[in-house]
């Protein structure tokens, strides 16, 4: 009876509706809603059959609302997962603005994972932006008021590129079909740009660690799930082992890492890092072997938990120091314990630590690289695992929780914060050492086995070694009060500045002509106009007007005259 | 503050017991190593302890890079609201 009633309905509509019954209800029953419809969502998302459909016809395409890819339903459920863990973290401390936004983002996200056609993913693709938008805005702040416009900007930037390329391809194709597409055309370029736009690929990465910090601390847990991860999946669907995703997601990874390594910010190196992950993905999708889109897909899936983990430990000490700048925190363990505790095994999953989830996704992507002889590729894969335990893995932690004491003394957030951050921790040891269920899941059949001697003593040797180089490091990476400039310059600062100027040159160039005209045009009439008389000088002025006139015409005639001979 | 009025974790006696337990373990998965059977896939990765040498080198290689793009990249936190 249950599962006959469930079958019709898109799981992330379940989540939409929540968005509204959030909005109208209060106390125990907004309680009961945001942490009930997430998991009836997950419910639905497993006891829906397999040829589960729902098509419905809009002019000449079909329109598949309910079309589950096995890669579809990993996405569907770590977003349905984060949406109910998100909620108990921001249970007491968010808005209902952004609780509201937060759910229509997040079901938007869920759509997208089951839309077998362009059309309804493009409309998901939307709502998630206006979603995320106003989780940022929900912040209050005026620099959150800032940050989500122009994080607008860049999604509607990418949103109008996505929908050109996706009219342009239904134009030429004649099919609205969200499957793989072949690269052998302006339409899908524009479609893989817009996606990768979403992604945080280059030059546009900046968007992340602009908006994203500028969130409620509860906001920003949210907002790390789901776009970037979304255009992973979309990718995952649409372009699978499409070359040019390889150099892509190598130069997110080293971006991430450069860039947090700048960062002062806490919360800020977390965004940095979400490109360098969504980099591991990008790459994983590149390669595009079964063993490749199974690391990506297991990773995106292990990364949503320990990337939300550790924005909750930020959000957590942002939220109980008032404090997000490595330079104004440190020695927070001995008065926050838990957090540093949940804080450090994000850190340690981020960089695949073993027996935590990162160990067991993201080798399998760079196995595949190493399967397929890729060399550069495999060896640049190995220095960013080094590299993140680098920026995310040591240096998030040492200068949040240890480094020198601030002197603050904290203690742990709130009893739901607390609760949420030890679910995910839970769930990134769990995955470390039980991989088999996630792997089970995955679109293809694994046949990887994570844990060998061979790799456990490499990954410790890699892994401890850029942990000493950090040590031996660590009077280069003093933390400096600055910001880095990114390609986000372009567009905050050259154009508007060009723009400036160039006004302020059109402006002077015609306030001068004007003048000159005016004042030769003023000289002149000076010149023919006797004050004293008040009237003008010259042989005209002397006569009558009707004297004046007689002559004229007089010469008229006369032309008139001339002219008649000729 | 004196030695002993800090938490333990940051007197200096812990933090040099700190170093010489992390040596220790650093030189125990070198020497792992040599019990194992490690498989190479371009002949490089094969040679001894080179995810040691390899994750340390290509470490020091990116904070010096780091370094070096801060000179250029850093602006101060304020300098977007000018």
């Amino acid at each position: 009876m249950m599962n006959e009633l469930m079958i019709e309905i898109p799981p992330g509509w379940i989540i939409i509706a929540g968005a509204f019954i959030l909005a109208i209800t209060r106390g125990m029953l907004q309680k009961i809603a945001m942490l009930g419809l997430p998991l009836l969502a997950l419910v639905m998302i497993w006891s829906l059959p397999e040829e589960a459909s729902w098509q419905i016809q809009f002019f000449d395409y079909q329109i598949s609302l309910l079309e589950f890819t096995a890669t579809g339903k990993v996405f569907a459920t770590v977003f349905a997962l984060m949406t109910f863990v998100g909620g108990i973290f921001a249970m007491r401390t968010a808005s209902t603005l952004e609780l509201c936004a937060a759910f229509l983002y997040a079901g938007s996200a869920i759509g997208v994972t089951s839309s077998g056609d362009l059309i309804s993913l493009f409309v998901y693709w939307e709502i998630m932006a206006l979603g995320s938008t106003a989780v940022v805005l929900a912040a209050g702040t005026v620099n959150s008021y800032k940050a989500a416009m122009r994080y607008l900007l860049m999604h509607a930037f990418s949103g109008s590129v996505l929908m050109v390329g996706i009219a342009w391809h239904i134009y030429g194709t004649g099919s609205a079909e969200f499957s793989q597409l072949s690269l052998d055309g302006p339409a899908q370029w524009m479609i893989l740009i817009g996606f990768l736009v979403n992604a945080g690929a280059p030059p546009f990465s900046a968007w992340i660690a602009d908006a994203y910090p500028e969130a409620s601390p509860s906001g920003c847990v949210f907002l790390s799930a789901f776009t970037t991860k979304t255009s992973v999946f979309a990718l995952l669907i649409a372009f699978p082992g499409t070359e040019i995703l390889i150099p892509i997601g190598c130069f997110m990874i080293f971006y991430g890492i450069i860039y947090a390594l700048l960062e002062n910010d806490a919360r800020r190196i977390l965004s940095y890092s979400i490109v360098n992950q969504v980099g591991f993905m990008v790459v994983g999708i590149g390669i595009g072997t079964e063993m490749a889109l199974n690391g990506a897909t297991a990773h995106a899936f292990a990364h949503i938990v320990y990337k939300a983990l550790l924005l909750m430990s930020a959000g957590a000490v942002l939220y109980q120091t008032g404090k997000r700048r490595c330079s104004d925190l440190g020695g927070l363990y001995q008065s926050m314990p838990l957090t540093t505790i949940c804080g450090t095994i994000g850190a340690l999953a981020i960089s695949s630590f073993p027996f935590t989830s990162g160990f067991i996704s993201k080798s399998m992507i760079s196995s595949s690289a190493a399967y397929e002889h890729l060399t550069w590729v495999w060896f640049l894969l190995a220095a960013a695992s080094a590299g993140v335990f680098l920026h995310a893995g040591i240096k998030y932690p040492w200068f949040v929780f240890f480094q020198k004491d601030s002197g603050l003394r904290p203690s742990d957030p709130p009893k739901n914060m607390q609760i949420a951050m030890v679910i995910f921790a839970v769930v990134c040891i769990a995955l470390g050492v039980f991989p088999q269920p996630l792997y089970d899941i995955l679109p293809f059949t694994v046949e990887y086995v994570p844990y060998t001697a061979d790799h456990l003593v490499t990954q410790f040797q890699l892994l401890l070694f850029a942990g000493l180089a950090f040590f031996l490091l660590l009077p280069m990476m003093k933390r400096t009060e600055t910001i880095s400039l990114d390609f986000d310059w372009v567009y905050r600062r050259l154009l508007p500045r060009g723009w400036s100027f160039v006004t302020a040159v059109v402006c002077r160039v015609y306030c001068a002509t004007q003048k000159t005209v005016t004042s030769l045009l003023s000289n002149t009439l000076q010149k023919h106009y006797d004050r004293e008389q008040e009237k003008p000088l010259g042989y005209f002025a002397k006569l009558w007007p009707t004297e004046t006139m007689v002559v004229w015409v007089a010469v008229l005639l006369a032309v008139y005259l001339v002219l008649y001979y000729i | 503050m004196s030695d002993t009025d800090k938490h333990w974790l940051v007197r200096a006696k812990t933090i040099k017991y700190l170093w010489i337990g992390f040596i220790v373990v650093l030189g125990i998965t070198i020497l792992a190593e040599l019990f194992i059977h490690k498989h190479d896939y371009f002949g490089l990765d094969g040679s001894f302890g080179f995810f040691g040498w390899y994750g340390f080198i290509t470490c020091v290689a990116m904070v010096v890079v780091a370094k070096l793009l801060g000179y250029v990249l850093k602006r101060k936190e304020e300098y977007y609201d000018e």
